[in-house]
């Protein structure tokens, strides 16, 4: 083999190699909350500031729990998929407002439409260290125990719901064993 | 209306970059010069629409166009207006025009520092950096544009990522992509000596000042990283060996090769084959790691903002420009004829092992970095740190210090071991009695390490001093000795000491430098190294967009004050980050460093302190690196070819460059 060309066959494995890395989805990050009991919480509701919620109320049914701020531009792409999912499919989800302001993020909901069953104020977000939250949007998939079965971190695209969360759902639900 | 602005400047400037590449490169193959001749204004005019679009950027920036998503996402009201402008580069849509921008920069250097070059050489060098042009341009328009508006924009912007809020971050990305995009000229010249079918002596002649030219910049560009992750991340770290500063350390080790085997080309005419490879290879690791760094393969940090099909973009782009050069350098550089013989023993030796070297040091650093990927694809999970660098990487600076010596010191052709053996032997001497020396005095499983480390310092410093010794004693007298020196030997010397300066500080503060965690409330003291440390008081400041917790920390020696220190948790509002603001006692000889931990309830907090000696000696070498090497872009023999190329006619007989 000509020697010349050596450069240009290390330089293929390389292409080849970065080719299979790109498909190694970085959001991965395997969580070490799943299949774990979600983290216990009691915070006042963003709309009714005298009532708490709590990690309990979110068990008997598989839920979503969907971590947003107004502050996040993502979150607005979300809403919509959010939206049609709550209306059209009847899947419970509950709202986890972070690090916000009441006002703010109340507009916000006026403005993009609300979704949730209710949302947990998590104003200075100690919570959201529990849930290991590092970026916003982020969604979590609970089971009817309030297991967390799933976790996806940023906007919520209809291809991850149509092919993770939805059949997730269909299965916590009517669990066939 | 300007961010639209900005946005047809851009497609304006992918207009020209089509001009600057289509017409000269196919001008040069078919000798058509009016063709050619569109070159330079092309590349000009291309310039103008590139700053009309970073310009509109700015403005953005400025006047807190939220509507404007890039702005929205890295900015806020409240921002400073200095880290308003440095945001246009803090994340990955404004990062690309500035690496386009600088790109468009270099390129108009090549326009006005070029007359004494072949027109046909220069419309082919003019002509690929254009075509890198139009691959980045399209990459921005398609994938990553910065001018994008969103209908409905927030009231205010989410912040710069307070990590970037820092004046070293100001200067640190212009200056390595600088560094990075500069060896796209390298590469350039490469690319068209190898059209041409001309690898000669000329082409390296040519080459030279643009390759250390670059190298200054990212020679800065790395110190200047290096030195803020040793301010801003509070825990004294320099250096990481992560995946983004390999990204910037394989070309500089690449470039490193590169400059020195350009100077056996050029002056010998020897490893022609080899030295236009490490031009392709400097370069293509340019965009290696724009490629790792932009598209998320190997880290994260903000995943979701990464998208993937802006990887796979850059991956074709890398896959057209490097696997092009390459099938390029296969099929013509088997043709080139060497010029010229030389001995085993002789500087062109010395300089070939240099190169092999810094080229072996670099393979090991990008294995290293794409180990991780290589296993994952494998199926496993692996992590490579700091261990696996340093047992590779170390070894390999030991001869490449050793050989650094002698090179600078070994006639070309061939010479003898007696004759160097005579110059060199007290250098040899003095640096094992200062091992040694270092080595009894020293303590600690670590003084062997230190004293090692030094004394090849010291030789590699000594044999310098004994070449600029020699030289000034053989001349006439000092002042015309040292007039008529060139430029570029001051230049190799303050480079090679600059190497040595960077040895010691890395040896010395690796192994000696010293810590303590400690939980202190305001009135306690704590000993480290000698130094008493009290703090003495712990306030609160608003500063414009973040509260800072401040505490004044009072460092004493033998009942002496020796300084007063502040450092500050900041709380970033918009982002609600916490940040750690070091508080540095610089001193040549050691840094008192501090840093301000969380608060631990009653008053108490945890405080961070470190002594770190010669620390500052790892900037200060890298300082000298890049003044040695503006020294050698400074040379005489360059100056005179710029006045050369003022008179016509020199510039009728262009094709025969100046013999100096």
């Amino acid at each position: 083999m000509n020697r010349y060309l050596i450069p240009l066959a290390v330089f293929v494995f390389l292409v080849v190699l970065f080719r299979i890395g790109l498909n190694h989805d970085p959001q991965l990050v395997p969580s070490p909350l799943i299949d774990k009991p979600a983290p216990a919480f009691t915070l006042p509701s963003l709309r009714e500031p005298a009532t708490n919620i709590s990690s309990t109320d979110l068990q008997g049914q598989a839920v979503l729990l969907n971590v947003w701020a107004s502050w996040c531009v993502e979150c607005r792409n979300e809403q919509p998929v959010l939206l049609d999912l709550a209306e059209k499919r009847k899947v419970r989800i509950y709202g986890f407002n972070y690090k916000d302001t009441r006002a703010e993020a109340m507009q916000w909901l006026d403005r993009y439409g609300d979704p949730y069953v209710q949302s947990a104020f998590d104003e200075n977000g100690r919570v959201g260290i529990d849930y290991g939250v590092y970026g916003v949007p982020e969604t979590f998939v609970l089971d009817r125990n309030g297991i967390i079965r799933y976790k996806h971190v940023g906007p919520i695209t209809p291809e991850v719901l149509n092919e993770i969360i939805l059949p997730l759902l269909n299965k916590l639900d009517h669990p066939s064993t | 209306m300007i961010p639209e602005l900005g946005h047809f400047a851009l497609i304006m400037a992918l207009c020209m970059a089509m001009i600057q590449s289509f017409f000269p490169i196919a001008g040069a193959a078919r000798g058509n010069v009016a063709w050619m001749s569109l070159a330079r204004p092309a590349a000009r005019v291309q310039l103008v629409f590139l700053v009309i679009a970073f310009s509109a950027l700015v403005h953005a920036f400025v006047t807190n166009d939220f509507s404007v998503v890039y702005v929205a996402r890295n900015s806020n009201t409240m921002l400073p207006l200095i880290y308003r402008i440095s945001a246009v580069w803090g994340a990955h849509e404004g990062s690309l025009l500035l690496w386009i921008l600088i790109l468009g920069l270099w390129t108009f250097a090549v326009t006005i520092f070029s007359r004494h070059l072949p027109e046909q050489f220069v419309a082919r060098v003019l002509g690929v950096m254009g075509l890198i042009s139009i691959g980045f341009l399209l990459f921005i328009l398609i994938t990553s544009n910065p001018f994008l508006r969103d209908a409905l924009p927030p009231l205010n912007g989410a912040d710069l990522n307070p990590l970037l809020q820092d004046p070293g971050l100001v200067i640190h990305p212009p200056m390595l992509y600088t560094g990075y995009v500069g060896f796209s000229v390298a590469f350039g010249f490469a690319i068209a000596a190898l059209l041409g079918g001309k690898l000669d002596m000329a082409w390296a002649r040519w080459s030279r000042p643009w390759t250390v030219m670059a190298w200054v910049f990212l020679t800065l560009g790395i110190a200047l990283g290096s030195w803020w992750a040793y301010y801003e991340l509070g825990w004294g770290g320099w250096w990481f060996w992560d995946p983004v500063e390999n990204a910037s350390f394989m070309p500089w080790l690449t470039g490193t090769a590169l400059i020195h085997s350009l100077a056996a080309t050029e002056k010998r005419g020897v490893f022609k084959n080899w030295t236009v490879l490490l031009a392709i290879c400097a370069f293509s690791l340019s965009l290696l790691g724009t490629f790792m760094v932009r598209s998320g393969v190997l880290t994260s940090v903000h995943a979701f903002a990464n998208d993937p099909a802006r990887g796979v973009f850059i991956l074709i782009l890398l896959g057209i420009v490097i696997g092009g050069s390459l099938i390029l350098y296969a099929w013509r550089a088997p043709g080139t004829l060497i010029s010229s013989s030389f001995k085993l023993f002789s500087r062109e030796m010395f300089l070939l092992v240099n190169s092999t070297l810094l080229t072996v040091a670099m393979s090991a650093v990008l294995l290293g970095t794409i180990y991780p990927l290589i296993i994952e694809t494998l199926g496993g999970k692996v992590s490579v740190g700091a261990p696996y660098f340093n047992s590779v990487f170390i070894p390999l600076m030991v001869p490449l210090v050793i050989v650094m010596g002698c090179g600078a010191w070994a006639r070309w052709k061939s010479d003898e071991w007696n004759r160097l053996w005579q110059h060199l032997r007290y250098a040899v001497f003095a640096s094992v009695i200062i091992g040694i020396l270092l080595a009894s005095m020293l303590s600690g499983h670590a003084a062997l390490k230190a004293a090692l480390g030094v004394a090849f310092a010291s030789w590699n410093i000594l044999s310098t001093g004994i070449l600029f010794y020699t030289r000034m004693r053989n001349g006439p007298d000092l002042l015309t000795t040292l007039k008529t020196q060139p430029r570029s030997f001051y230049g190799m010397c303050l480079a090679h000491i600059g190497f040595a300066i960077t040895i010691i500080g890395l040896v010395i503060t690796s192994n000696y430098s010293t810590d303590l965690h400690k939980r202190m409330k305001p009135g306690d003291k704590a000993e480290l190294s000698g130094y008493t440390f009290e703090l003495t008081a712990i306030r609160t400041i608003p500063g414009p967009n973040y509260e800072a917790t401040d505490a004044t920390i009072r460092v004493w020696r033998e009942g002496k004050l020796v300084t007063e220190l502040h450092t500050q948790k900041r709380v970033y509002g918009v982002r609600d980050m916490p940040m750690t603001e070091a508080g540095i006692g610089p001193g040549l000889t050691r840094d008192l460093y501090v840093s301000l931990g969380e608060p631990l309830g009653d008053g108490d907090w945890s405080v961070r302190l470190y002594y770190k000696p010669f620390v500052r000696w790892l900037w200060l070498g890298a300082l000298f690196m890049a003044c040695g090497g503006l020294l050698a872009v400074t040379d005489r023999r360059y100056r005179q070819i710029r006045l050369r190329a003022t008179d016509p006619q020199a510039v009728i007989a262009g094709g025969a460059p100046a013999k100096i």
